[in-house]
């Protein structure tokens, strides 16, 4: 009657783990390419308001970014909390945006300059006077194209 | 003698690691940048003279946001709540109102004969206006156009304005062009 027969020691063979490795190579793969790493360290906190409207982005190499707000908490010792304009990696001032968006259009090659897309990434407590500012730099520098970066939030 | 441990099997290790990736790819949302966009007018030339654009009165659709986030509509003050609908109903004018946008008969491609709304929205803000109102306001504006694409859309071609081909939106566009002005800002009133 003993139909299932006990071996001696343990059943089962060993498995072969070899395709293991593949498996984290993909994750890694997976991980790296989804990641977007941030360029410049943020020194504003920069909380974007909501908005229901918005439209996605599209290529990233023709957007330059102008962030907006109060600087962070460490900074605050240094720049006060007056909302500055934050433009690659240091506090800048108004002048400094038109030089900005030349050397952003000379980085770019010729056919994509008409391209370029300033999106303003302005902290939601900021007053719109900075922001006025802003833009009317930004048409003395005629870089006309520009998108109010926002969260998405869905329709009540 | 102790018995020998007997070794886990690992072959459903990779099932679950597939498991967790497959999850990990439907669940990840990748952070694209959203946001409204907008063209700015382009800069006056100080060498051309300027010579005012003459838009009738009843084509403009002035939106002013004061330094306590209050709006005034057309001289109104009005509700953020109500702008959308108001937005609509000056740039369709459905019930053809001497004071509401004027409309111009135009051709246009696949759409035909089509009554193209004159009016245009500008958006005026104080210095001190907080950027979320200005976003909100910025939003439902942009909202009112977009609800009256859809409605255009939807009763041309029985699709979401979404679903349509680049041809058929663009002539959706030429039907409801967005006209929002942000005007040139004006200093009123102090920091």
């Amino acid at each position: 009657m003993a139909r299932f027969q006990r071996k001696g020691k343990g059943g089962m063979p060993a498995i072969s783990t070899a395709s293991l490795p593949d498996i984290v190579f993909m994750l890694l793969f997976f991980f790296m390419v989804s990641t977007t790493l941030r360029e410049t360290s943020l020194m504003v906190k920069s909380s974007l308001p909501e908005a229901t409207e918005v439209a996605k982005l599209e290529k990233k190499s023709l957007v330059s970014y102008i962030y907006v707000g109060p600087p962070i908490k460490s900074m605050q010792t240094l720049y006060g909390t007056e909302p500055r304009i934050q433009l690659n990696d240091s506090f800048k001032t108004l002048d400094d945006i038109r030089d900005f968006i030349s050397s952003e259009r000379d980085a770019m090659s010729e056919s994509d300059r008409p391209l370029l897309t300033t999106s303003l990434k302005v902290d939601e407590e900021t007053r719109m006077g900075i922001v006025t500012d802003i833009k009317q730099e930004l048409r003395k520098a005629s870089a006309l194209k520009i998108n109010y970066a926002a969260r998405r939030v869905e329709k009540k | 003698m102790p018995r020998p441990v007997p070794e886990i099997n690992a072959s459903s290790m990779a099932d679950i690691a597939f498991l967790l990736l497959i999850f990990f790819l439907m669940t990840t949302t990748m952070n694209v940048d959203t946001g409204l966009a907008r063209m700015l007018p382009p800069m006056p030339d100080p060498n051309v003279k300027q010579d005012d654009v003459e838009v009738k009165k009843r084509n403009i659709f002035t939106v002013l946001i004061n330094k306590s986030d209050k709006l005034l509509v057309r001289g109104e003050p009005m509700d953020l709540s109500m702008l959308k609908d108001k937005t609509k109903e000056f740039v369709m004018n459905p019930n053809n109102d001497p004071n509401l946008a004027d409309q111009n008969e135009k051709e246009i491609p696949m759409i035909g004969m089509y009554k193209v709304s004159e009016g245009v929205v500008s958006l005026q803000n104080d210095r001190g206006t907080s950027y979320e109102m200005y976003m909100k306001v910025q939003n439902e504006l942009v909202a009112a156009y977009n609800e009256l694409r859809e409605d255009l859309s939807r009763s041309m071609f029985g699709k979401s304005y979404d679903k349509l081909s680049k041809d058929e939106q663009e002539a959706i566009g030429k039907a409801i062009p967005s006209r929002i002005s942000e005007a040139e800002p004006k200093n009123v009133g102090g920091k």
